[in-house]
Order: structure tokens, then sequence, then C-alpha cells
């Protein structure tokens, strides 16, 4: 090791992740930065690896409403046929520098916003929000979500991606992040100032653009309704900064964060690419009338990278708005929350205060040694699926990630450092 | 059928109309209710439900719908109530701590960066390794676990030393750091005699004498019961007695040990010879005839605390504390009702009446402990309920009245009883009313003996003082109001039973020697740690049980709770891997 110690290698780490110079740059179809979605039919996935036949009804919907998007079936009973006979090659988003919330299905024409950290020269990509109801992440397939996908893909994608072309240097995130932060947001359940923030930053440009006017309505209309639309940035930033920061090639530091229904994987900075991965938990929330904790689906999703950067859960305090979501408490349990999060991270990333923390900055670096060492779980905030294909979010609430995933890697990492 | 109310631009949180709707789905006789704001994806919502109206076509996003699925159009109204009141009460009552909660070490020095102090109860199995990480972090340690290995302590005890640490303990059940009682202790004003100690309920005997004499207590520094044992060598004893030989604010120093090794109870008098101020010594099971220059030795618990008062007061010292007149009137007993039953909870207190009554009965001053048994003879017994026998898997009997009462239950079934004397520990940590407690146990004891024409007496004292979280005089009341002879502390207590059965201790008129060889050269010096420790205020990491911060927190004083758990839950693999990557 390069490093005198774990700590000094865990410390490299977290200063790329404070070091981080994240801008959103672009908005493109997702095929032009992966080149994989190329060859063939081939969808991204959230979690680590996982096969049709594995995969929960949300995730299967997602990929049917996909099949359907791209055409490659004309109804979704053939595009389950062709998803059952295996035709689709499935590769996870973040084999290929990618984020997906919940089913992560993401495919060659969808369009995805470009994430570029300058103080690594690496990018990330995410499919935009569609806003909430029926929508693919939660495994809807009707006409209306491909209605809505073939809007993002004509009107909306490429709408943003002009404006963006007028800013100099594209939208500087850790500024909107570190000003969303002492509004209320935390990044995953709330993200309702950063999307306020990032319409007020990007509509000056929309305007200019020589457009239809019911395009130019629809646009501002869709980005004004979408409360969690920067969520899909928030992730990009992520992972962006994340991978990065993996560049130490060390350490114990995690990474990535992400859940496929099935299995939940994470990544720590000593072991590269490698998945740890354990069962998932199913999170525990708030429901939707007619439904009830039996009809949520088993933890999904890459939106626990905001997690690994030090915000959703982790800034459980900044976001008083959503602290009900964890059990029945208010702001004292919000409190122990982050606190208590505060137990299992290295530091705290002082670009991002939180007010109601007494300023004190975001959890930075959970270390994997130390969720083991205390069996303290990180908190996650997340949206709940139906488990059924096609019918949607259901509730809120929170999860957490298994700490046999951390066992695993600590001792992987113990391995490769020859100390067993 | 479906009734549907729309508060027009009555905007509410998402997760506060699931909150509520939550909280109105209880309201009897309706089968549904739903309440969303009313935009286009929640009408989605309420048309999944089966709870779409015509009412709600119309309403807007910021309009709060509420559709209630009900037989009974009365309901309506009901759940209209709910919602209002819901809204109106949203408010969550946060109970907020004094103290904050962690879970890491860590975190522990970062909540509280100038802790000078961690007062550790872990198991014992795990208690010297977080007592080395807290010498290691520079903090003094109060080591209340027990059950820790002798090879650990002289371990932790040297570490502690060569560092400029304390460490107090380990089984060290009471301590009071300026002022503030510390695990099982009582509510001291503070004064200007500092106690160094080898044990926990002798600490809490001689401070509350203390007390209600009207002086004061500057520290009380537990050493741990092993402290002058032969491997330790009083490292503990030795360093707290010249931490108040340097504390200005201490100006008579009292010592407490149980019985020690020979060695290390001359190098402890030694040292003490060579000190500036008075000291008052107390080798339990020993029966001093003299004083020798600045030592003043004591019998009992009782006259510790009395000499320490005189000394301060500049009072001229008694030849004895201990005698005095502590017969009971009309005693009447059955033939062969001969003997004493000492049910104590306090261990040295037990002790102490151990020695008593032996000595009375002209067989010495040595004590010895069998199954917590500490006299046993001549149908007399003393029996410490807080030995490890009585409380495997049971609360302490100062804290839980059970076993006290069983073994009351039992001494009153012995016809050979004539007296049960027990004492009543006050304090933090101890029961909120132990004397409501056992008095039905004691009435009816009394009341068996009586039906079998014999009288029981019961002798009781109370440890305290009236600043204790429980009611001290109240405590008097209720046992003497129950027909119990209620004495000043455990000499007098002891003394009255054994008056009961004809008994007496010879007292020695202790004469007042001078030194006559000069004290051996000491360096009384001690670490800049150790001096900060006395002449500041503590700042505590509580490692452990939680209740130990009631009376930190109570003195207003500095406390972080650590709620310890064992590393990687006690996985030993997981373990061993952490510990190797470091």
């Amino acid at each position: 090791m390069k490093y005198n110690s774990i700590d000094e290698a865990n410390k490299a780490v977290i200063g790329k992740i404070v070091g981080s110079a994240p801008f959103l740059v672009d908005v493109v179809p997702a095929k032009e930065k992966i080149k994989e979605l190329n060859e063939g039919k081939v969808l991204l996935h959230a979690g680590p690896p996982i096969k049709w036949e594995e995969m929960t009804g949300p995730m299967q919907g997602s990929c049917i409403g996909a099949s359907l998007f791209e055409g490659w079936a004309e109804t979704a009973e053939e595009a389950e046929q062709m998803l059952v006979n295996g035709e689709v090659t499935f590769i996870p988003c973040h084999h290929v520098n990618a984020v997906g919330p919940m089913g992560g299905i993401t495919s060659a024409n969808m369009p995805v916003l470009v994430v570029e950290n300058r103080s690594e020269g690496n990018e990330a990509y995410c499919i935009m929000n569609e806003g909430i109801g029926k929508v693919l992440r939660f495994g809807a397939y009707s006409e209306e979500v491909v209605t809505r996908l073939k809007w993002m893909q004509n009107v909306l994608g490429p709408t943003i991606s002009r404006a963006l072309k007028l800013t100099e240097d594209g939208l500087n995130l850790n500024v909107m992040i570190a000003k969303a932060i002492t509004m209320g947001d935390e990044f995953h359940q709330r993200n309702i100032a950063s999307s306020l923030i990032f319409l007020k930053e990007i509509s000056p440009y929309i305007v200019q653009l020589d457009m239809d006017a019911k395009q130019l309505k629809d646009v501002i209309q869709f980005l004004a309704n979408t409360d969690q639309f920067f969520l899909n940035i928030a992730m990009a930033t992520s992972k962006a900064v994340l991978d990065g920061a993996r560049k130490i090639e060390e350490g114990t530091v995690v990474t990535a964060m992400s859940r496929n229904g099935k299995e939940f994987g994470i990544r720590i900075s000593g072991m590269g690419d490698q998945w740890f991965t354990a069962p998932v938990n199913t999170p525990q929330g708030l429901f939707f009338t007619g439904y009830t904790q039996d009809d949520a689906n088993p933890d999904i999703g890459d939106s626990a990278i905001t997690e690994t950067f030090g915000v959703g859960g982790m800034a459980m305090i900044a976001a008083p708005g959503v602290t009900r979501f964890v059990g029945a408490g208010g702001f004292q349990d919000a409190l122990s929350t982050s606190n208590e999060m505060m137990e299992i991270c290295i530091d705290q990333n002082s670009n991002f205060t939180i007010p109601t923390w007494d300023f004190q900055g975001a959890c930075l670096g959970i270390d994997a040694r130390k969720v083991v060492e205390t069996g303290i779980e990180p908190v996650i905030n997340t949206g709940i699926a139906h488990k059924n294909a096609g019918v949607g979010q259901v509730g809120a609430g929170t999860v957490r990630a298994p700490k046999a995933c951390f066992e695993k890697a600590i001792e992987a990492y113990a391995e490769k450092l020859g100390l067993i | 059928m479906l009734h549907t109310i729309i508060q027009k631009n009555s905007y509410q949180d998402s997760i506060n109309l699931m909150l509520l709707t939550n909280a109105v789905a209880t309201t009897e006789g309706i089968s549904k209710v739903q309440i969303m704001m009313a935009t286009p994806a929640n009408k989605d919502i309420f048309k999944d439900a089966g709870l779409y109206t015509e009412e709600l076509e119309t309403a807007e996003s910021n309009d709060m719908a509420i559709v209630v699925d009900t037989e009974d159009a009365g309901k309506v109204e009901e759940v209209l109530e709910k919602v209002e009141q819901y809204l109106k009460d949203q408010s969550i009552s946060g109970k907020t701590q004094a103290f904050e909660t962690v879970r890491t070490w860590d975190r522990a020095i970062k909540t509280l960066p100038n802790a000078n102090m961690a007062l550790i109860s872990v198991p014992g199995q795990y208690a010297a390794e977080e007592a080395n990480k807290a010498l290691d972090m520079g903090l003094h340690v109060f080591l209340f676990s027990d059950n820790i290995p002798v090879v650990d302590e002289v371990q932790l005890k040297q570490k502690a030393h060569e560092k400029g640490l304390l460490v107090m303990g380990p089984d060290c059940g009471t301590g009071i750091i300026d002022g503030v009682p510390i695990a099982f202790a009582n509510v001291i004003n503070k004064g200007r005699i500092g106690i160094v100690g080898a044990s926990g309920t002798g600490i809490q005997e001689v401070t509350t004498i203390i007390d209600r004499l009207g002086e004061g207590v500057s520290h009380a520094i537990g050493t741990g019961g092993r402290d002058l044992k032969e491997p330790i060598g009083a490292i503990t004893m030795m360093d707290g007695i010249k931490a108040l030989e340097n504390h200005p604010q201490t100006d008579v120093i009292v010592v407490i040990s149980k019985p020690p090794a020979k060695e290390v109870r001359n190098q402890v008098v030694e040292l003490l010879h060579s000190l500036s101020k008075p000291v008052v010594t107390i080798f339990l099971g020993e029966k001093p005839t003299k004083h020798e220059g600045n030592i003043y030795q004591a019998y009992t618990l009782a006259e510790t605390a009395q000499i320490a008062v005189d000394l301060l007061r500049g009072n001229e010292i008694k030849a004895d504390y201990n005698a005095g007149d502590f017969s009971v009137p009309y005693v009447s007993l059955k033939q062969g009702q001969t003997s004493i039953k000492g049910l104590f909870s306090g261990g040295t207190m037990a002790s102490e009446a151990a020695v008593l009554i032996s000595d009375s009965l002209g067989l010495g001053t040595q004590i010895t402990n069998e199954d917590g048994y500490v006299l046993k003879r001549d149908g007399h017994e003393v029996v410490d309920l807080g030995d490890d026998k009585y409380t495997q898997g049971k609360p302490h009997p100062m804290i839980d009245p059970e076993t006290r009462a069983k073994f009351i239950e039992k001494a009153a079934q012995d016809e050979k009883t004539a007296v049960i004397l027990l004492d009543f520990v006050l304090g933090y940590g101890s029961h909120e009313d132990m004397a409501s407690a056992l008095l039905p146990s004691i009435q009816k004891a009394v009341a068996h003996a009586k039906e079998n024409d014999r009288s029981l007496y019961v002798v009781a004292f109370v440890c305290g003082t009236e600043n204790d979280p429980q009611d001290y005089q109240g405590h008097i009341n209720r046992l003497q109001e129950a027909g119990i002879i209620v004495k000043n502390n455990n000499n007098e207590a002891v003394r009255t039973a054994l008056s009961i059965v004809g008994l007496q201790v010879h007292d020695e008129q202790k004469t007042h020697e001078v030194t006559e060889t000069p004290a051996k050269e000491f360096d009384l010096t001690v670490s800049e740690q150790i001096m900060a420790f006395v002449n500041t205020k503590p700042s505590i990491i509580n490692v452990g049980l939680k209740s130990f911060t009631d009376a930190i927190v109570a003195n207003g004083t500095p406390v972080v709770q650590y709620d310890w758990r064992p590393i990687a839950g006690g996985n030993e693999r997981m373990r061993k891997i952490l510990s190797l990557l470091k």
C-alpha cells in the first residue's frame, strides 16, 4: 500500500470527495455516452448484477416499459416474452459510469444528464426524473408512461441540452447543493429547493431558445411540477464525485451503495469494482391509502449513492420537512439519526454546512470498518415501490444497508492486504 | 358511500397528510379515508384506491382533498373535527436531553473535548479494553465494572501511573469528584475532608456521617478492593493520597481500606507519615490502640467520620468515639432467643457488623467470607446480600428488596432470632424508597414471631443525607412508625443489637503517641493531569449504564453518554479483522 495506514488512505479518498468539482454540462441520449448500449438490445439496471428471472416486479415492469419505448416490441406481452427469452443483455448502471433510480432501467435512446467532475476529469450519467405517479422507474409501463418518455427524449432532453450549451461552463452543482441544503433538502426524499434552484438557473437560458411556444410552456411546466427533478442530478453528481474519489485504490471508504431489489451491494475504495452483497431489507414507512407494508417491494435503486456521498438519510437533520419518515418522530429523531450516522463517518464535508445541525458539515466518508465495529448500518431515505410491476409508488420511508455487506468488504480488504 | 371535502388553498405537506390519514383511518364506522393535496398525480392515487369523486375533479393542486367512504354521513363531521384537531396540534413534543448520546469513543471525544474522566460500567470481560482506550486518550478512569482479572488491574494501574492518570476501581461502586456523586453515591456537601477508599459503602457511611455532622467532602476517590493487595501495591491509593495532599481545598485526609497486605500497608502508612496534613485511617478488621503522629486510627466507620470532623474543627481528639449507652428498655426475650441476624445490602457495613459482633463474643476482629456470610457464630449471622452469590442474574439488594425480604422471612422463622439488623442505603443508584418496599416483609416477620409468642426486635440505620434523591427523614420516620429501632449509623445499630442480646464490645482507649523516627522522605508531587483532576470540575464520558448520568446531570456537570456495545456485536472474527485493519 502506498499509504502509511488505512486512516491515511481514507483521508486521501475523502480529500478527493471534498475537492471535487461537479458540473452539469449536458443532456444527451444515453447511447452517445455509453457505448455498450449500441451493441444490440441492452438495458442498464440498478444495483449489483441481476438476471431477468431474479428481478422483482418494478424492475421487470420497467424493462417492459423500456422495450416498448425503444420499439423492440409492440405490446407488453411481446416485450415480456422477449425478455423471458433472454434477448436483452443487462448491465448494472454502475459498470458504465451511470446510476439509475428505483429499477434504474436505462435504454439507448433515453436522455441522460451528464455530470462532469472537473477535479478528476471523469463523468457520470443518470436519466431524468419523470415526476411522480405512473412512472417507469417504479415499474409502470402504460401508454402514458411511454408517451412521457418520448416527450422527454424529443423535447425536454434537447431543450435542457441546448440551454446548458448557452451557459459558460455548465451549472456548478456544489454551489446548488450547498444552497439547497440550507433550504431543507437532503437530496433523496426532498429535492424541492434544489429543483427550484435548478429551474431558477436554467430558465433564463431556456427562454432564450428559439422554440415552439407550446413546447416551451410544457418544459417549464414540467420542471415546475417536478419536485424531485434534482434527485437524478444529485445522483449523477454523487456518482461522479465518488468515482473520482475511488481512484485512490486503497482504504475502507464506501464508494457505492446500491440495490437491485434482491441484493444490496456496496463497494469500498480499497477493493475497486468488486461488489459486496447481502439480501436487501424492505423499507419501512408511510403508505398511500389502500396499501400496506405487505405491498412494499424490497429495497431497490441506485439512489443510495446520495447517502454514500453523505446526503439523503445521512443528512436527515437538514430536511425537517421529511423528518417524520424516521418512524413517527420529529426533529429530535432526525437529529439523532444524523448524529448516529456521524459515528460511522470519517469526517464532515465543510462544503455543505447544515444550519439545523449548528452548521456542521454533511457526513463525509462512510468507513466500512466503523459500520462493522458499531453495528450501525447506514440509513437510506427511499421511495417505496409496489412489489408488482406497473402499480408504481405506494409510499416512502427509510431502510438500512445490511451490515453483512460491510463485513464481507473489510474481510476481503484484509485478505488483499495479506493480513489474514 | 363516498363523501368529499375540499379545503381550498390549504396546503399541507404530503408526509403530514399521510400521517393524518393514518390517524383518521382509525375512526370507527368509516371503511376508508384518504387525505391528499388534489394534484393530478394524487387524483390518480384516489382513483386507484377507489375513492375518486366528481368533486375531486374540480379540485386544484393547492386544495386539500378528503374523501371518506362511510355509510354514516354523521361520521364525516367527526372526521373533519379530527383533521382540524390534528393540523392544529402538529408539533411533536421534542424531548430534549441534557446530554448527547454517542456510540463511539471518537464521537464521545468530539462531543466533549474537555472530558477528563471516563466512568466505565461495561461487562467485566470488556472493561479492561475500554479502560485502556480511555487511558490512551488521556482520561482518568472510574471503573465501576467488576470481574476484572488482577493481572489486568495491575496493567491498567501501572499504565495509568506512568501516564499520570488515576484508575479508580475496578469494582468501584462509589465516588465523589468535586462534589459530584459518581455511580452509587450520596449527595454530600462540599467541604474540606478528602477521602481515598477501597470500599463502596464504607465511603458512603463515612461521607454521610460527615455531612450530617455539618461538614463536607472535597473528593472521595475509590481505589477498588484489591488496591492494597500485593500485586497492585496501592498504586491508586498512593497517587490519591498525594493528590489530596496537594489539593488546597482538602485539610483532612481519610483513608479507608479493606484488610491490606502487610508490606503494602506499611508502605502506605509510611507515606501518610510524610504528609503535612492530618490523616484518619481505618483498616477494616483492625482494632487500633493508639494514634501516631499525624495518623489517627479509627475502629469503626462512624469513628472515622467523627475524628475527621473534630480534626477539621480543631477539637481535641477523644480516646474513643465508639462506646456509649445503647441499651433498649424493657427487653423481653424467650429462653433461647439469643441471636442477631444482620441482613445487609452494603458489603462494608456487613463486614463492620461482623467485626463488632465477633469482637463482643471475644473471638477477635478477623472475619472471613463464606458464600456472603461474613459471620456465622453461635447462631449469629451477618450476610452481605450484595455478594456475587446473591446477585447472579438478580439486581443488587440496594435496588431490589426481594432477596432481603426472603432472608427476613427466614430469620423470623428461626426461634433463636432475637434481632434483625438492617441497613438502608440511600443515594443515587439506590431504590427510591426501600423503607416502604421492605416494611411489609418486616411487619409480617414481627407478626409471625408474635403469633409464636416471641418478641422480635428490628434494628436499622439509614445511610443517607438530607440532600439525597430519597427522603432521608421520611425513611427514618416510616421505619420508626413501624416500631423499628432506628439508630444514627451502623456502629450504633450493631451495638444496640448487641445490647438486646446482652453482649457488649470492649473498646480501647487510644493514646496519642508522637512518632519518634523521622518520617521517610517521599516525592509527594503528582502529575499535572492529577492536579487538574482534583482542582477542576470533572467532565465525564459515561461508558455504559445510562442511569449514572442522573447524578452527573443533576450537578450541572458536563457528560456525554456512550451507549457502549461489544465491538462488532461480539462477533470474534470481525473483531479480529478490525484489529488488523487499524
